[in-house]
């Protein structure tokens, strides 16, 4: 690893978050932390049939942790609910431009996908679904 | 830029160094700047030998058997024992019990004295500036006893709010702080603070994680009626702990594990403990870490506390000059060396503290980032999360240095 893990992408995600917001009205809220560094995101969204019509996010974190957020809802936002659920983390991380965080860092990365992958689930079954652990585990 | 060519008076960083393998390693290419010495220390070739003698030539069971590994062992073990008494300056040998290290000895405390002395409505107070290790034991043994779980609020300067510990401490049972701050670097009068707590009629519990392996330690003068430390935090290995307490109050509580050597004589429906210490070490031991650290107070006195002490306060004052001259730096704590440890937790504004240590990691300097097991604190301060360097006796001036250079590392990379 070297200091690129600060890529420019990150950056400018960072500097210049995309879908940061709320929604008025959301269909789902879900909102996580990373126990260890503190990371907070918060994520609401909208359904239209089977399509994740819109998402939004907040946060409070690293570089890392939000611009991974903001990329995110630009990947998932218009895609089938299906597309979102079935999002696996290695994509994610490719859009990063850090496909080899270390241990560590790559919760930082990551926590953004466990809640989106929350709010998916809450839409699904109702307002006290949880991910399977088998599902989180393609988010951890 | 650093005065180069700055020396330590009171510790021989270049000789010291000289001990510590780790310290001849690279990170990324570039010399280790330790500075994570408040999450854990690094070993020196003393202590692992200790650990290799052990386990190549003497390893046995303890206490037990009658063959000759063993009364080597025995022997091993228990001399630890009188060098940590010595370490903390505690009058008897059987008062010190050994632990998984300071986490468990609160908790045991938490739960032995609060099950002992604590009844419903009773207080119990702890303060503001207190690690999840010495505030959630007595947060949820006060539940169980349906007393009161007060917080001594911490002024502006990172010390203690004295109106109001003076408020709670009334008609307290229990008084539990920590002698020196993981986050804030304050150092507090442990001494003074026992009084008053005892005046109170309060036990007095103090976590030592973050004064011990810093400056010398005299319970007796101190006071206090328990004193928790870690091995590891202090030269030596994971995994071992102390903790004190005054005869008449472990006398007084029951065992808090029970099994094999803690106990004299067992029948069908009773049960004899066994004499102190033991009667508190259920269970074998971690023999050669215990032994490691016996090696480590050898170290440690050989350095001598106070010069240790002197060096950090000396680093500490460069740093919190150098860290003064970034504007966008900000510096928690108390701004004397002399008030404080050498812990020194910073944030730099609006760059997040894991990015601060990210990218000092690239530079080889390894820091600490988080919230540091200390989310009431976090939250009195108003940042979630912040950076932390923390120096030991092996951190010169070249490891300040290396610190600020990547300081403005940090700020190019953000800029």
């Amino acid at each position: 690893m070297s200091a690129d893990i600060y890529k420019e992408i990150i950056l400018d995600y960072y500097k210049n978050p995309r879908n940061k917001g709320t929604l008025e009205s959301p269909d789902v809220s879900v909102r996580d932390s990373n126990p260890l560094c503190g990371d907070v995101i918060e994520m609401q969204m909208k359904f239209e049939g089977d399509k994740l019509r819109e998402i939004k996010f907040n946060g409070d974190g690293c570089a890392i942790s939000q611009a991974s957020a903001s990329i995110l809802t630009e990947m998932v936002s218009g895609k089938t609910i299906e597309e979102a659920r079935s999002l696996d983390k290695s994509a994610l991380l490719e859009n990063l431009g850090s496909p080899n965080l270390g241990p560590v860092r790559i919760k930082c990365a990551l926590l953004s996908l466990k809640v989106m992958k929350m709010g998916i689930y809450q839409h699904l079954g109702g307002s006290d679904a949880t991910p399977s652990p088998e599902d989180l585990a393609s988010s951890r | 830029m650093l005065e180069t060519g700055l020396v330590s008076k009171a510790i021989d960083v270049e000789e010291i160094r000289k001990d510590f393998p780790i310290l001849k390693r690279k990170v990324h290419d570039k010399r280790l700047v330790y500075l994570d010495n408040a999450a854990t220390s690094q070993k020196p070739k003393q202590v692992i030998d200790t650990l290799i003698d052990y386990y190549s030539n003497y390893n046995s069971n303890i206490h037990r058997s009658v063959h000759q590994l063993a009364e080597e062992a025995t022997q091993a073990f228990e001399a630890a024992r009188e060098k940590t008494r010595a370490f903390i300056n505690a009058s008897k040998t059987d008062e010190v019990i050994f632990t998984q290290g300071t986490t468990e000895g609160l908790n045991f405390a938490a739960s032995s004295l609060v099950s002992k002395y604590v009844k419903k409505t009773d207080s119990i107070v702890v303060t503001e500036m207190e690690h999840h290790s010495n505030f959630v034991p007595w947060q949820q043994a006060a539940k169980r006893a349906g007393a009161y779980f007060e917080i001594v609020s911490v002024d502006d300067e990172g010390f203690l709010d004295f109106s109001d510990l003076d408020n709670k401490l009334k008609g307290a049972k229990i008084f539990a702080f920590s002698e020196s701050s993981n986050v804030l670097g304050s150092n507090l009068d442990a001494k003074e603070l026992t009084k008053r707590a005892h005046e109170n009629g309060a036990l007095v519990v103090v976590d030592g994680a973050q004064s011990a392996p810093h400056m010398p330690v005299d319970v007796q003068n101190m006071d206090c009626d328990m004193f928790a430390f870690s091995s590891h935090k202090m030269l030596g290995p994971t995994g071992v702990g102390c903790l004190y307490g005054k005869r008449d109050l472990l006398a007084s509580i029951p065992p808090f594990l029970y099994g094999g050597d803690m106990i004299k004589e067992v029948h069908r429906k009773e049960t004899n403990w066994n004499d102190l210490p033991w009667k508190f070490e259920a269970g074998t031991s971690n023999i050669a870490d215990v032994i490691g650290l016996g090696s480590a107070i050898d170290y440690l006195k050989r350095m001598g506390m106070s010069n240790i002490r002197r060096h950090e306060t000396e680093i500490c004052r460069a740093a919190l000059e150098e860290l003064a001259k970034f504007p966008d730096v900000e510096v928690y704590g108390p701004k004397v060396a002399e008030n404080r440890s050498a812990a020194i937790s910073f944030n730099v504004a609006k760059i997040h503290p894991h990015d601060v240590a990210s990218i000092l990691d690239e530079e080889g300097v390894a820091i600490r980032s988080g919230h540091h097991c200390a989310q009431v604190l976090m939250e009195r301060l108003g940042v979630s999360a912040t950076a932390r360097a923390s120096f030991y006796l092996y951190n010169g001036y070249d490891d300040l240095e290396a610190l600020i250079e990547g300081l403005k590392k940090v700020r190019q990379v953000f800029q």
